[in-house]
């Protein structure tokens, strides 16, 4: 039982890994090395998911492939009298900085812009410098990859903004505001970077933390 | 390989984040115990917190009944007058062909996942709340309930309705339906059931009373 010991003993951290055992993530109960099912919330069991790592490459991939028409292509067409109008995602912010809403351009250009993009690269860096350890401290890496896990989901801003205004905007022939392709692409974008997120596996970036050696 | 037994095992917890190992103690209630090295809560244990999650839970159901028929927001231009509910909003992409696969995502998201969530945790919590054993499949209910957190997005919805707001102030006035009320207090419900609910305790309940 000389690893328990170890455990309890605050001040040099232990990995389960370490101890000999595999956690189960999800209720945080410990089985011995090798158990494959959780006997006490019933998830698979496995101590480092190095195979995640292509799950996260492929739905970034995705993610961003779905990226690119959700910028070309229009999010909102809007009809006033007999004029309509497209609009992508940053033309839209742009709208509503001219309108006086800076605060509100600011919020759609940060949700669906520098949100995803950002999330795309720090995704993309964490899952290769697991692969491939490099100097960038666990600490570090671990508040980016919270950082990406938290503020995914609110790029979903824009497709909800795009929904609301399309059931609300509906004054016959005063005015319309109808959905474009983009909210479709933009929204598979959002979900498949949130899988990509889900499918990486934390433990890793604090591997490197407790054996230098495993670099 | 060393052995251990499962019993002294159960003693042990390991940081679902970064795979650090302790020794579980129970705080006192109110207090909460995180991973020294990550910042992970792993036990926060709440007086009462069964009960109080499935009235939450219960008061959600409620709640999102209401605000996804009632009127939501009503506007009016030039003579013409327009109102819709949280479910117009979801359905907002059904005349596009293939964006209906949108509108299911979408009421899936704001109004379906948050609902489904708060019925598993009934599920889930109600025999433990009363000492009984757990019903059939409690664990797979509360995985599927944890597993769709992420996906429950009542929140980031009541942030679009603000910027919405915002976009069609030049074009129309608008007046706020009392659906949009139901779901502004939905939003605060479900956070404070997260807020409510320590996962370890429920896991460590659910495996000490299936044996029992
Ligand atoms: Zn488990
Ligand atoms: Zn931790």
């Amino acid at each position: 039982m000389d690893h328990m010991e170890d455990a309890g003993r605050q001040e040099k951290l232990v990995s389960a890994r370490r101890a000999g055992l595999v956690a189960c993530t999800r209720c945080t109960r410990v089985w011995p090395a090798g158990t494959d099912v959780c006997g006490r919330c019933g998830s698979d069991l496995r101590s480092r998911d190095y195979r995640s790592l292509q799950r996260v490459w492929a739905w970034l991939t995705v993610g961003i492939i779905c990226y690119i028409p959700a910028n070309l292509y229009p999010m909102l067409r809007t009809r006033v009298l007999f004029t309509e109008t497209e609009s992508t995602i940053v033309e839209g912010a742009l709208d509503l900085a001219l309108h006086g809403a800076v605060g509100i351009a600011l919020i759609i250009f940060i949700a669906s812009v520098m949100i995803p993009v950002g999330k795309f690269i720090a995704i993309g860096w964490l899952a290769y410098s697991v692969a491939k350890p490099l100097t960038m401290e666990p600490h570090r890496r671990h508040k980016l990859y919270e950082f990406v896990e938290f503020i995914g989901r609110w790029s979903m801003i824009d497709v909800f903004v795009v929904a609301i205004l399309s059931a609300l905007v509906q004054l016959n022939v005063a005015a319309a505001i109808n959905p474009g392709p983009a909210a479709f692409t933009f929204a598979l974008s959002v979900i498949f970077t949130m899988l990509a997120a889900q499918s990486f596996d934390a433990r890793m970036i604090w591997d490197t933390d407790e054996d230098p050696r495993a670099r | 390989m060393p052995h251990h037994r499962t019993d002294d095992l159960d003693e042990l917890i390991a940081c679902p984040v970064c795979d650090a190992l302790y020794h579980a103690r129970m705080p006192e209630t109110g207090e909460r115990v995180t991973c020294s090295r990550c910042h992970h809560v792993l036990i926060a244990p709440k007086e009462g917190a069964f009960l109080r999650v499935i009235a939450l839970a219960l008061t959600v159901m409620i709640l999102m009944l209401g605000a996804t028929f009632f009127p939501f927001l009503s506007i009016d231009a030039q003579g013409f007058s327009n109102a819709a509910s949280v479910f117009d909003s979801a359905l907002a992409f059904t005349d596009g062909g293939w964006m209906v696969a949108l509108s299911f995502a979408t009421a899936a998201l704001i109004v379906l996942i948050p609902v489904l969530r708060a019925a598993l945790v009934i599920y889930v919590l109600g025999p433990l709340a009363f000492g009984r054993k757990p019903w059939p499949g409690a664990r797979a209910a509360f995985r599927w309930s944890e597993d769709l957190r992420p996906w429950s997005m009542a929140e980031i919805f009541v942030i679009g309705v603000a910027v919405a707001l915002v976009k069609v102030s030049d074009l129309a006035r608008v007046d706020y339906g009392p659906a949009f009320f139901m779901f502004a207090a939905l939003v605060v419900v479900i956070v404070l059931q997260d807020g409510s609910m320590c996962r370890w305790t429920i896991w460590k309940t659910l495996e000490d009373k299936k044996s029992s």
